[in-house]
């Protein structure tokens, strides 16, 4: 990897529409060098119109790209230095796998040898190296999506643009392949966007996210970032387990839900908030106590029903002083154990204050 | 945001952006030139009328010593002068002449006399052998000269043909003829092959790929053949004359019976598409309300089908009202107007009215067309939901039903087909039966010979090979070419608008364009090249509209990848796209072979003698009296047309064996 810092791929005021319809609203994005970015949204955000605006698939509307320092806004698709694997994956079906990841080498200025030792170096790569003979619907639909990577990268392309390349697997093939991708982009450094409407995939995979709705760029960064600290209600719950409180407030950083006032002091205190507030909160950040308190953020309620999730207890929580909300709270076994938690117990959890997140509704 | 709407990026275009567009203009470019401006021509041709205007033109004569002592006169008051000897008919055509010596009862181009002439004005053009003149100063000329003198016709434009049309009853009866013969076939041939069809998917019976066959087999022979088999049939010397009680098979009946015959393929197919597709779940929900079995035809066969039968109706009625060589051979004295065209362009040289004809005829053909595209429109919509295909019960008696059904239509279609290889055999129909070849002396007869059969075969040849590459090549570019909206759009029009032309205005249209000495295409006009072009676009929609089926099938990120990798497009295209493509190419190569070898109607105008043609072989030799040969040669066409579906099949049999290992898995993956 080069200076990661470096940006890559550079869009300014990006905006796409089909007609009267905007498909994407002044998009601003860096992807830095080699790095893996992943767009995540609900169906429809427009990631793939993002994606394809990028490769030159489908021409922005107006705005700037920008890849290695040269502008690219218009240039046509052959001109511009990309791989990309579709969801389909559009493998030639006439041709074996071999042919597949050779179709871009031949007449490139290599000749036979070079473009059988590369192909065979591609195959070895992604794991198959004796499938090369088999066309492809003789290979599983994870082999499939490896040979259309290959073909994607055979000709050491720049930028490499995924759009659902998992989508279409299984769950345990796509949870295997997931490493293998993230591994093997490692080992090619290669710049990589992915567009992905898995939350899971996005934050294993990338090295950063953008979080994509109707249009808009929601927010960007690293997954941890992400998920700890979302900047919008929607961030908020498309990522993740989220409780939603509802709440006033009449000063920065209090807020009241139900006769309860609780202090936020996560994330960004929204701006001339008033009565339409979301307190939010993580399953897994609420945190029961052992003794009976009433410091800050502590509530004392009463346990509803339990269900065992493997790994902890997803526990619902409830009293009269939240009003009409209702809590989920994430308990490890250790916890449930411990404290002997139990369906009908009272108990007093903490909502921590650093954890505690406001938004507008 | 900022998102305010400015002006759009336009993208840059890249070479194979370029390629395509290029192409596709050229390809736009070859169906403009040889279907939109033929038709644009033949249609201001409808509009234009052309006359003699004798008031036009001064003339002046001599005495025998050269002094002009009589007064110049214009040539109208010399007509005039004549009485009855004059000139009486003034209306003439595009390229009419007339000689002003008819005006000179007296005229010897021996004699001293001298003639000088000059127009009123520069409107007024007449010929000195070829060359041409319209000065309004005298131009003088010894007798002898005067000799090579004809007036030339003023064009004008206006609905004057369309007036005599509708005026004379003898042309304007065709219009209820035709309408009548095409809506009376239509009801027939659609209730014959909804049955057929609905014994075939709806029943047990055997031989069930026999009858599938048999129905194919028409298509296979041009549409005057049938014709033949009837007058052999039930003709003046027929045998089974008696049946006709009196009434004659030379006009609406003979024409309607063949009419059945040669439209009944393509009503099948069609109808057996729609009753394929419907759904069996509605059956079984029928069956399990315990309805009964005319109630379950009613409320849900015959709405399912309901699609089919309007569009067969239609193709029907366009390939009826359409066909000239039927009722050309069986159509007696009873005018359809098809037939019209030909004989005002063939029989009377009245090309304008030929042209008003066909104008006439494009109306409701122009109808059937657009209310066929649109019913096939929902019609695919119903096909691409899902249905389950019915698996029918077996009923003893339904099942002995439709065969006996089947049989009765096969005796039908083979008896026809016997009728005319019989004949063709026979020595002298029907009082010497003792088989013979020498209906086959094709060389004999007039025709062109056995040159027409080899002359078609090669047609058929170049029509299937390059229509194919051509028809293909252009699905492609419109289906896969990236934006450039406006043009594709037109593309499609255009390819779509042959199928809307009737043969016979077609190959008028042809002669009124190409046949123009100014139109620097003039050199194609007689030529093997004009027969295919023609034939290629005379054919083109159904060819087009199945290559697009075929290409809509491909994964459209192909283009994109391939893009990706930086290949051109073409690569993409021989390496993939065409492989990929083989079995609908294959199958567009003999619709094309097939229609080539039996189509009759626009090429009827175009042959020449060194390019004569089976299918029109036949026509002339039954004109000519010679209709056993005429049988002889259209069974021709039969046997090489079956011959070439066999070899079709044996292609698309091993080119699936042989790329089965990629196919199989293919279809199971895009379904
Ligand atoms: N060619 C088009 N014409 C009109 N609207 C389009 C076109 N392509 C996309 N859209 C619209 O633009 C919006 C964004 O589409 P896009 O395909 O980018 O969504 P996406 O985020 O990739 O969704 P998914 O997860 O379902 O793939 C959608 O509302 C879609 O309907
Ligand atoms: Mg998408």
């Amino acid at each position: 990897m080069t200076d990661p810092a470096a940006s890559y791929l550079r869009i300014e005021g990006l905006n796409k529409f089909f007609g009267q319809f905007q498909a994407l609203k002044d998009i601003q994005l860096e992807v830095h060098e080699g790095e893996l970015v992943c767009f995540l949204g609900p169906s429809g955000c427009g990631k793939t119109t993002l994606l394809r605006a990028i490769a030159g698939l489908d021409l922005q509307t107006s705005g700037r790209i920008e890849q290695a320092g040269t502008d690219i806004s218009t240039l046509p698709v052959s001109e511009r230095d990309f791989g990309i694997v579709f969801q389909s994956y559009a493998l030639f079906p006439n041709l074996t796998a071999e042919r597949n990841i050779a179709f871009g080498l031949e007449n490139s200025g290599h000749n036979r040898r070079e473009i059988k030792a590369r192909v065979s170096e591609l195959l070895e790569l992604i794991g198959l190296p004796d499938q090369g003979e088999k066309f492809p619907s003789q290979l599983s639909g994870g082999q499939q999506q490896r040979i259309a990577l290959a073909r994607a990268i055979a000709t050491s392309p720049g930028l490499l643009l995924l759009d659902e390349p998992l989508s279409a697997l299984d769950a345990r093939v796509r949870v295997l392949l997931r490493r293998e991708l993230k591994e093997l982009q490692r080992k090619l450094g290669v710049t990589t966007v992915m567009v992905t409407h898995d939350q899971e995939e996005a934050l294993v995979l990338a090295d950063r996210i953008v979080v994509m709705n109707h249009g808009l760029i929601e927010q960007v960064g690293t997954p941890a970032d992400i998920y700890c600290n979302p900047r919008s209600l929607f961030v908020a719950e498309f990522i993740g387990e989220m409780n939603q409180l509802n709440a006033s407030s009449t000063e920065p950083g209090q807020l009241q839900v139900g006769e309860r006032m609780l202090r936020s002091e996560g994330g960004h205190w929204p701006a001339d908030a008033a009565n339409d507030l979301v307190a939010a909160i993580r399953p897994e950040d609420i945190l029961p106590q052992a003794n009976n308190s009433d410091a800050l953020n502590h509530l004392d309620v009463t346990i509803g029903d339990m269900a065992f999730m493997g790994s902890f207890w997803r526990s619902q929580l409830h009293d009269a002083s939240l009003g009409d909300n209702q809590l989920i709270a994430d308990f490890s076994i250790n916890a449930v154990r411990r404290l002997s938690l139990q369906s009908g117990n009272r108990l007093t959890v903490e909502l921590p204050a650093d954890r505690l997140l406001a938004f507008r509704r | 945001m900022s998102a305010t709407r400015q002006k759009p990026l336009q993208a840059r275009l890249g070479r194979d952006d370029l390629i395509m567009r290029g192409y596709m203009l050229m390809l736009a470019l070859y169906l403009v030139i040889t279907l939109a401006l033929p038709l644009y021509t033949m249609l201001s041709k409808s509009f234009s009328t052309y006359q003699f205007d004798l008031s036009q033109f001064q003339i002046q004569v001599s005495d025998e010593q050269g002094n002009w002592n009589s007064d110049p006169k214009s040539a109208a008051e010399i007509n005039a002068a004549l009485g009855e000897n004059g000139i009486q008919n003034f209306a003439t055509s595009n390229d009419g002449r007339l000689a002003p010596t008819k005006l000179f009862p007296e005229f010897s181009f021996r004699s001293p006399v001298n003639y000088r002439i000059k127009g009123n004005d520069s409107s007024a053009v007449w010929l000195v052998g070829s060359k041409r003149h319209n000065s309004t100063d005298w131009l003088e000329l010894d007798s002898n000269t005067f000799r090579r003198v004809s007036l030339r016709p003023v064009k004008s434009t206006g609905l004057a043909n369309y007036a005599t049309y509708f005026s004379t009853p003898a042309l304007s009866r065709s219009i209820r003829n035709s309408l009548f013969i095409s809506i009376i076939s239509t009801l027939i041939t659609v209730t014959l092959a909804f049955a057929f069809a609905y014994a075939l998917n709806r029943s047990q019976m055997r031989f069930k790929g026999f009858f599938r066959l048999v129905a194919m087999a028409p298509i296979l022979v041009p549409s005057l053949l049938p014709g033949i088999a009837l007058v052999y049939l039930f003709g003046n010397q027929g045998m089974l004359k008696a049946f006709m009680m009196g009434e004659s098979i030379y006009g609406p009946i003979g024409i309607v019976i063949g009419s059945v015959f040669f439209t009944f393929p393509h009503a099948v197919m069609i109808i057996t598409t729609a009753l394929a597709i419907s759904d069996a779940r509605l059956y079984e929900a029928a069956h399990s309300m315990r309805a009964g079995r005319w109630k379950i035809f009613r409320t849900v066969t015959l709405p399912g089908a309901r699609y089919g039968l309007i569009s067969a109706a239609f193709v029907v009625f366009n390939l009826v009202i359409t066909d000239f060589g039927l009722p050309k051979v069986i159509g007696g004295q009873y005018n359809m107007l098809a037939v019209d065209i030909y004989k005002q362009v063939i029989g009377q040289q009245n090309f304008e009215m030929g042209a008003v004809v066909s104008v006439v005829l494009l109306i409701p053909a122009l109808l059937a067309f657009v209310v066929d595209r649109y019913v096939q429109r929902r019609q695919v919509a119903m096909l691409s939901s899902r249905s389950v295909p019915w698996q029918p019960p077996r009923r003893r008696g339904f099942d002995a039903l439709c065969l006996g059904y089947c049989l009765l239509i096969t005796i039908f279609i083979v008896g026809l087909l016997g009728v005319c290889q019989y004949a063709a055999l026979v020595k002298f129909w029907p009082y010497d039966l003792s088989f013979s070849l020498k209906n086959y002396a094709f060389d004999l007869m007039d025709g062109g010979g056995w040159n027409s059969y080899y002359n078609s075969v090669q047609l058929a040849l170049y029509t299937a090979l390059i229509g194919t590459a051509i028809i293909f090549s252009g699905a492609y570019i419109v289906e896969k070419t990236s934006g450039f909206h406006k043009g594709r759009s037109l593309f499609q029009l255009l390819a779509l608008l042959p199928m809307a032309i009737p043969g016979m205005v077609l190959g008028l249209a042809y002669i009124f364009f190409f046949n123009n000495p100014n139109n620097p295409l003039n050199f194609l006009y007689g030529t093997m090249g004009i027969l295919v072009i023609c034939t290629v676009t005379h054919f083109y929609t159904v060819s087009h509209l199945t290559a697009l089926t075929a290409l809509k099938q491909i994964d459209p990120e192909f283009e994109s990848v391939a893009a990706s990798l930086k290949k051109p497009f073409y690569k993409l295209f021989a390496r993939v796209t065409v492989p990929i493509c083989l079995p609908a190419g294959l199958d567009i190569s003999i619709y094309l072979f097939v229609n080539a070898m039996t189509t009759v109607s626009a090429l009827v105008f175009l042959y020449s003698p060194d390019t004569t043609l089976a299918s029109v072989a036949v026509l002339n030799m039954d004109d000519a009296g010679d209709i056993a040969p005429a049988a002889a040669m259209g069974m021709m066409i039969f046997y090489t047309n079956a011959g070439a579906r066999i070899i079709h099949l044996l292609l698309s049999k091993g080119i699936l064996k042989r790329t089965q290992a990629w196919r199989a898995g293919h279809a199971a993956m895009s379904s």
